[in-house]
């Protein structure tokens, strides 16, 4: 999928905010050429978080701090990958507070997959598909209140056959 | 939670085997090794992986079944000797032949085949009878339309209707799925009873395109759970389909179906069940396999017993599994029609206040044959059996399947596939299902089929570099071997031919291969091209069904392939899952 004009950036990201799901500021999946005017609706566009090859790194620069581990994250992701190309990934969280909510794969060429803006008063809930060339950790992290918590689960990607 | 639960179910999980039986009485009447003593209020009987079998079978249980990490030791990965020990049973005795492959060759013309539709008819009927009307159900833990050349060539009807007259009344599945959504629809409005699967949902655009689902508010494509009445008490019986088929098959027969574990998914059920309906007992019928059981007893809570099935291990008693709301026992009933699971419950209000279990062999020959049940395999055969009768040949040896890395069957397949399709290489799946053949006995194409009858038999010769071969044989060996049950998809490591190679179970995936070699003893090379041959591609391929490569391979008559299945151990020297020569 590539979206190319703004005009249909503009609906998209009202379709968005409408389902509360929040304004994106990134993908990992799509390419996306209609970054002025998600600048515009957002922060400034994290483009050094995205050239992160770990994840690490990569939350430093989104944030500039590290996450604790919190089982008050909840994310839903398969044991083993039906289609590495399309991993249904979703996450949720019990915290309050939450501004944003954002999703990393170790082994991913680029470990920020993408990061998502909860507006006040938004469910914190998000689904995406994520694209995984191998077998990884996906990490969530949340932010709420100014800290960030994480949920890790490792999601085994395999070329499949020979069942029993 | 119901914790309450603890304090007897550890007691008294241990169960009787059925004695050692000094020789089986030929034709016998139903023998006194299955009156049962009588025990609590409610009789479940189990049934999986009978792989269309509905004939008795000589099936040769695994001499190679290694555990890993945690699981080293630990049943179901035990055998020979080790098993025998670990269980109480008598070498020599009918239990040892039919739990292990002890002897395998003596003891099977001593005390013959087991299972057979009509014999388990006899058996189910007889074990029924014993507790009285309403008192017993009969479940099926799936891959029961699978297995044979009649069962695919009729997509499993066969199977349905013996399915009906044995009086299965819920039933989950693996293979099945494999016949797509049409054939699988079609059996299910001819069958009796309830297709159950909570861990089944429609793909996100099948559910946005309207697909057909049991509830479209979840997705969930077919009912998750039945409560049955047994005597005043009900029981919540959940089905747990194989959690893997798009990926250990072509995805092109489920495309709008997404499967999984679904863990979070069943505990909300099994809540559902314990607080809103009330139910005195919930059981789930289960094809994980028997690790993935295990590790999902410990993370589940308020499930009085999983019956598993998928792994085909036959493991007489159950095992005690811990978890935050008390004890769930774990069990697992073998394959191919040899076994019958017996789980005896004495219910009470809220709760299962004891339980038996035996897993029970089905010797043919003490059984009689139901003969409403062998006039019904003898029309479903009918027209096809003529074609598949012919003998292509004689056993050279004990041909068998099962075991983690080869078979003699399997060495079989790859011959014919290496001199059939002239390649260097031949690769050929795992699979758990396929008989045993004795020395000696001919060899049929219905025998050819029961090896091989599979909706995806294309074969398919491909150019692989070296480090390809390896990629494969690795991603295949951490499906059986991944520290974590949850990462296993069961079935054993792809078979090979014209290769040889060491493997280290106990490794992480990439470095459990090693030393590749072609047969002429030269090392594989990682950037060099070579001519691979196989079949039961998750691809689309175009080549001749396996089963003609492999008759016509007999036909020629050439002579046989001597040589010892190529590939060498490392690190599991003592792993109780390899039997030590003559034990």
């Amino acid at each position: 999928m590539s979206i190319t004009t703004n005009e249909f950036a503009e609906t998209r990201r009202m379709v968005l905010k409408g389902a509360g799901v929040a304004a994106l500021i990134g993908l990992g999946v799509v390419s996306f050429d209609a970054r002025p005017a998600l600048a515009a609706a957002n922060d400034a566009y994290p483009k050094e978080a995205f050239k992160q090859k770990n994840e690490a790194d990569a939350i430093k620069l989104l944030y500039g701090k590290t996450a604790e581990p919190s089982d008050k994250v909840k994310m839903d992701a398969p044991e083993i990958a039906e289609n590495g190309a399309v991993v249904p990934i979703s996450a949720t969280t019990t915290l309050s507070d939450v501004t944003s909510i954002t999703f990393l794969v170790s082994e991913n060429p680029i470990a920020l997959i993408a990061s998502y803006r909860i507006p006040d008063g938004t469910l914190p809930s998000v689904s995406n598909r994520i694209k995984m060339a191998k077998t990884s950790n996906v990490i969530v992290i949340v932010e709420a209140g100014g800290k960030l918590y994480s949920a890790t689960k490792e999601v085994k990607v395999t070329v499949g056959g020979c069942g029993g | 939670m119901i914790i309450r639960r603890r304090d007897f179910l550890r007691a008294t999980a241990a169960a009787t085997l059925t004695a050692g039986l000094p020789r089986l009485a030929r034709s016998a009447d139903t023998a006194s090794v299955y009156d049962l003593e009588r025990f609590g209020n409610a009789r479940i009987l189990h049934l999986t992986d009978t792989h269309a079998q509905l004939r008795p079978v000589f099936f040769r249980e695994p001499s190679v079944n290694i555990g890993v990490g945690a699981m080293a030791g630990q049943p179901p990965h035990l055998v020979g000797k080790a098993f025998l020990d670990r269980f109480g049973i008598r070498p020599e005795s009918a239990d040892a032949y039919a739990f292990t492959c002890v002897e395998f060759e003596k003891a099977a013309v001593r005390f013959g085949k087991l299972g057979g539709f009509a014999h388990l008819k006899t058996l189910v009927d007889k074990l029924r009878a014993d507790v009285g009307q309403g008192r017993s159900l009969l479940l099926d833990g799936g891959d029961l339309w699978q297995g044979t050349g009649l069962a695919n060539a009729v997509k499993g009807a066969d199977m349905v209707e013996a399915a009906n007259l044995l009086g299965i009344e819920a039933m989950t599945g693996h293979w099945e799925f494999t016949y797509g959504e049409q054939a699988l629809r079609d059996n299910l409005a001819n069958f009796k009873g309830e297709f159950l699967a909570q861990n089944v949902f429609l793909t996100e655009e099948a559910a946005f395109n309207d697909a057909k689902a049991f509830d479209p508010a979840s997705g969930r494509v077919f009912k998750p759970s039945t409560i049955k009445e047994i005597g005043s008490h009900r029981v919540a019986i959940i089905g747990q389909a194989f959690p893997y088929v798009p990926i250990a098959h072509p995805k092109r027969f489920t495309p709008d179906w997404t499967f999984g574990i679904r863990d979070e998914e069943l505990q909300k059920l099994v809540d559902n069940h314990r607080t809103n309906d009330k139910v005195d007992a919930v059981i789930l019928l289960s094809h994980n396999g028997m690790d993935v059981d295990l590790k999902l007893a410990s993370r589940v809570t308020g499930i009085d017993v999983i019956l598993g099935g998928h792994t085909h291990d036959a493991i007489p008693l159950p095992i005690t599994v811990t978890n935050a709301g008390g004890v769930t026992l774990v069990t697992n009933a073998g394959s191919n029609g040899k076994f019958l699971g017996v789980l005896d419950l004495d219910l009470a209000k809220g709760k299962v206040a004891n339980v038996r279990y035996r897993l029970l062999p089905v010797f043919s020959e003490l059984l009689k044959p139901d003969p409403a049940m062998q006039g019904l395999i003898d029309r479903v055969r009918d027209p096809h059996v003529g074609d598949w009768s012919d003998k292509l040949a004689s056993a050279d040896r004990l041909l068998y399947r099962r075991g983690n890395f080869s078979g003699s069957v399997d060495q079989l397949i790859c011959d014919a596939m290496l001199s059939e399709l002239n390649a260097e290489i031949a690769l050929s799946p795992g699979f758990r299902w396929g008989l045993t053949t004795l020395a000696g006995q001919p060899l049929t194409m219905e025998d050819v089929l029961s090896e091989t009858a599979i909706t995806y038999p294309e074969t398919y010769v491909a150019t692989m570099t070296g480090s390809q071969i390896k990629d494969v044989l690795e991603d295949v060996c951490d499906n059986l071997f991944n520290a974590d049950p949850y990462h296993q998809q069961g079935g054993d490591m792809v078979r090979v031919g014209g290769l040889t190679y060491t493997c280290a179970p106990a490794e992480t995936v990439g470095k459990r291969i090693s030393e590749l070699k072609l047969a002429n003893g030269k090392h594989l090379e990682a950037r060099k091209s070579y001519k691979v041959a196989g079949w039961a591609s998750v691809n689309e391929q175009k080549g001749e069904p396996i089963w003609d490569i492999v008759a016509k391979h007999l036909r020629a008559g050439r002579p046989p392939n001597r040589e010892a299945p190529g590939v060498t151990l490392k690190g599991v020297d003592d792993n109780a899952g390899i039997a030590k020569q003559g034990k």
